[in-house]
């Protein structure tokens, strides 16, 4: 009986459980990011590399710092912090020195995340609040986009500059994004080029092919809600597409629209944030076509050639009212109440 | 996607719930066997849900097989019989199942005995409504599912209701558990039978055989004989999906509406049967044996042969365990009934009961410790659960020690089906919080009233 004994912990039901955990699907997140790193390296450089080691580390190191008096260094282990050092990495200009980087990484962690009470507390998306607290900073180094191509080994503008300098631009070549070249002179750009990744941008948002099987990937896996890049790119090819028959001349056609700039990005990877996105499908409609919205009224007419963070940073601020509206009716009652 | 996924998605089913592994292949081709007779046997006088029956018999008394040893006390109870020929040898304390003590009796096995059975049928076509009641509640028959409630109580239909849908529950949704479904395949004839001589009593107008598709055997000979006894019987093959054999689901899944928070499936004009209690009943009217044996289910993965087994009501649940050939040293858990909604059995020298529909024996392979996360809001216990709550905000609120704001999401009507705490990959313990949540509500609308 001793053995059997042994046995008996008490414990209560149910007593199995799905293999998905929190810390496996960050993961397949991570493992999804780093093909679209190394696109970023063959296309911008060390400095692409620099950038994504410098972000990770700043908000690994914030996550142990702000973390540590309530659970250690287990909130580490849950890879989230990861994420969000790549995911900021990703949404800036390859020149972009990096303790400004450091500082954004900082940033993301202590106020997009810690400051809440830790993962899944957080309104924002923690990358890009971070994100937008550099765009606040500096918006002249965060403006400044260099090429793709070039030596592998160079640096791509003012990676090196000292803390709080903004430093040169070391090869001196800049050249404008296809949306603000859109925005600023109605100037397209070649679509395989957008797909291919081959244009100037933020480090990780130019392969526009490889997100989309990224994000394939991710839905397939169950980590992602479908439902959030489609309804955002479907309301930005109708909205934007409604402009475009109007007078093509002016807008940009829907298709340039979805492949340019930190869209897919965006809509793959920082709107799916499930912490930061309604619960029920229902809310989660809502909340697409929101940033759907956002995205092409800003790019068509705010005064930022680029509108997808504020986008997702506005529907973010407004999840928990979606939440609360979009609460689901109880089985048995005839509309949410008895 | 394999054929048969196919085809199961076309089958009927409710919203939402979730898709455990089953490992039913473990037990579900394992012929129920009879369990030899021990030396003594427990019973509890109070098995079922309502008042516990009372003993009418005294310590050196002999009792024969199937004899009346307890008698109901009033309508929500039920009477109590020996398993076997033998002497009163106690009548005191006992350990239960559940983890605490109740008056019981036991009964020496007499050895010399055959135990033979010599009640006799019962004509049920003499019987009016209310004659047929009261011999079920004499035959101490109660819902074999493992809630016990007394199934005479569930037959009388209140006035003013009526009963238009007599549904079997077949669906057996909880993983590893086979004991419906075997019983299913080798009595489906008592099945059949017993169901007609309930609807001869309820007059439904359509009784529903529903069983879920992973039991192809079943679903089988029940058409066969279904169709074979020219009634209003129609077996329905429903989705393989878990809680399928709630009531509510069961319910949602044929019929395709809801019953109203707070009502009974009568209010629908549906009454669900459990498949061993339809056999004990089809039992009880053609040989007289009242309820003093039923199907259990010995699995899982520690158990060295998991298969189905008839045990008088009564055998200690260790000798039961042995005589399936023991359990296996990475032994982690034992649980009784299925692991979504079981209980871990601290005791093993208890008796089965009437509620008792398997003993699952699990490794640590199957039950392993996990990290707890914080919620990271996914949605996937919104998703899971078949009545539309939301676990998520429920788990929040219950870590704060937020009861009222509860009661606002609905927290009683969760049934704890354990769906939630399933799927979520936080490892959050949600339905275990709303056990906590529901006692302590519970609790404090009876100290309000008494106020
Ligand atoms: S345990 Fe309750 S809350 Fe959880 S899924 Fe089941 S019914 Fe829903
Ligand atoms: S499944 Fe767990 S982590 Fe996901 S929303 Fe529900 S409680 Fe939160």
């Amino acid at each position: 009986m001793s053995d059997k004994n042994k046995a008996l912990i008490i414990s209560t039901s149910p007593f199995i459980k799905d293999k998905d955990t929190t810390p496996g699907m960050m993961y397949q997140v991570i493992y999804t990011l780093i093909p679209i790193q190394l696109v970023s390296f063959y296309y911008f450089g060390l400095s692409s590399l620099l950038i994504s080691v410098t972000a990770i580390l700043a908000c690994v190191l914030a996550e142990i710092v702000f973390n540590k008096s309530k659970t250690g260094i287990k909130s580490l282990s849950d890879g989230s912090a990861i994420i969000t050092g790549m995911l900021l990495a990703f949404t800036l200009p390859p020149g972009f020195p990096l303790w400004m980087v450091f500082i954004g990484g900082i940033v993301a962690i202590g106020m997009g995340k810690a400051m809440w009470g830790g993962l899944g507390q957080n309104i924002f998306n923690p990358a890009l609040l971070g994100r937008a607290f550099l765009q606040a900073a500096f918006p002249t180094a965060i403006t400044t986009w260099s090429n793709p191509n070039g030596m592998y080994a160079n640096l791509r503008g003012a990676n090196g500059a000292f803390p709080f300098m903004q430093g040169l631009n070391v090869d001196g070549i800049t050249s404008a994004t296809p949306l603000s070249k859109m925005k600023f002179d109605h100037i397209g750009t070649n679509i395989i080029d957008l797909l291919l990744g081959n244009t100037s941008g933020s480090i990780g948002e130019t392969c526009a092919f490889l997100i989309i099987i990224a994000g394939i990937y991710l839905w397939a896996k169950k980590i992602i809600n479908w439902r959030i890049p489609i309804s955002i790119l479907l309301t930005v090819s109708i909205f934007s597409g409604i402009f475009y028959l109007l007078d093509p001349n002016i807008y940009p056609s829907p298709i340039f629209m979805i492949c340019s700039g930190g869209l897919l990005l965006g809509a793959v990877f920082m709107a799916t944030d499930l912490v930061t996105s309604p619960l029920t499908s229902k809310g989660i409609w809502v909340f697409g076509i929101g940033i759907g919205v956002f995205v092409v009224l800003i790019r068509n007419w705010g005064g930022l050639p680029e509108g997808v963070m504020y986008a997702i940073l506005l529907m973010n601020a407004a999840t928990p009212l979606i939440n609360r509206y979009s609460k689901m009716r109880t089985y048995g009652y005839k509309n949410g109440m008895k | 996607m394999a054929v048969s996924d196919i085809q199961n998605n076309k089958l009927l089913t409710f919203v939402n719930g979730i898709h455990p592994k089953d490992y039913k292949e473990l037990s579900n081709n394992c012929k129920i066997q009879r369990m030899p007779f021990v030396e003594e046997y427990t019973l509890p006088l109070g098995q079922h849900i309502g008042a516990p029956s009372k003993s009418i018999v005294q310590k050196g008394q002999y009792v024969k097989r199937g004899e009346l040893i307890a008698d109901s006390v009033g309508f929500v109870s039920v009477s109590l019989h020996s398993p076997v020929d033998g002497i009163v040898s106690d009548i005191g304390i006992f350990d239960t199942p559940k983890g605490d003590v109740l008056p019981g009796i036991k009964i020496k096995t007499d050895r010399f005995s055959t135990q033979q059975f010599h009640q006799k049928a019962v004509d049920f076509e003499s019987l009016d409504v209310n004659g047929f009641i009261k011999s079920i509640q004499n035959a101490g028959i109660v819902g074999l599912g493992g809630a016990a409630f007394p199934s005479h109580v569930k037959f009388a239909i209140p006035e003013g209701k009526n009963c238009k849908y007599l549904m079997l529950n077949g669906c057996e949704c909880e993983p590893f558990l086979t004991a419906d479904d075997r019983t299913m395949v080798e009595y489906p004839k008592q099945i059949i039978d017993g169901l007609l001589i309930v609807n001869h009593f309820l007059k439904a107008e359509k009784i529903y055989i529903a069983i879920e598709s992973n039991k192809p055997k079943a679903i089988e000979v029940l058409s066969k004989y279904a169709e074979e006894s020219n009634s209003n019987i129609e077996v329905v093959t429903l989705k393989v999906k878990y809680p399928q054999g709630a009531e509510k689901m069961m319910i949602s899944a044929i019929l395709g509406n809801e019953v109203p928070s707070g009502k009974l499936p009568i209010d629908l004009g549906v009454i669900v049967a459990n498949v061993g209690t339809i056999k004990a009943i089809s039992e009880y009217f053609r040989t007289g044996m009242p309820l003093i044996e039923r199907i259990v289910t010995i699995t899982g993965t520690s158990i060295n042969n998991p298969t189905n087994v008839l045990v008088p009501i009564g055998t200690p649940m260790d000798e039961i365990l042995e005589f399936c050939g023991g359990i296996k040293d990475n032994t982690a858990r034992i649980l009784l009934g299925g692991p979504m909604m079981g209980a871990v059995q601290k005791n093993l020298n208890v008796p089965v009961v009437k509620g008792t529909s398997g003993l699952l024996v699990l490794s640590s392979n199957e039950v392993k410790d996990f990290d707890q996360y914080n919620c990271i809001k996914c949605g996937k216990c919104l998703d899971a659960c078949p009545l539309f709550l939301n676990p998520s905000r429920m788990g929040l609120l219950a870590k704060k020690g937020l009861w009222d704001e509860m009661l606002d999401f609905h927290v009683m009507d969760c049934f704890e089906c354990g769906s939630c705490s399933y799927v979520c990959p936080s490892g959050i313990p949600l339905v275990q919080s709303f056990r906590v949540a529901k006692g302590i509500l519970r609790e404090k609308s009876i100290r309000d009233q008494n106020k």
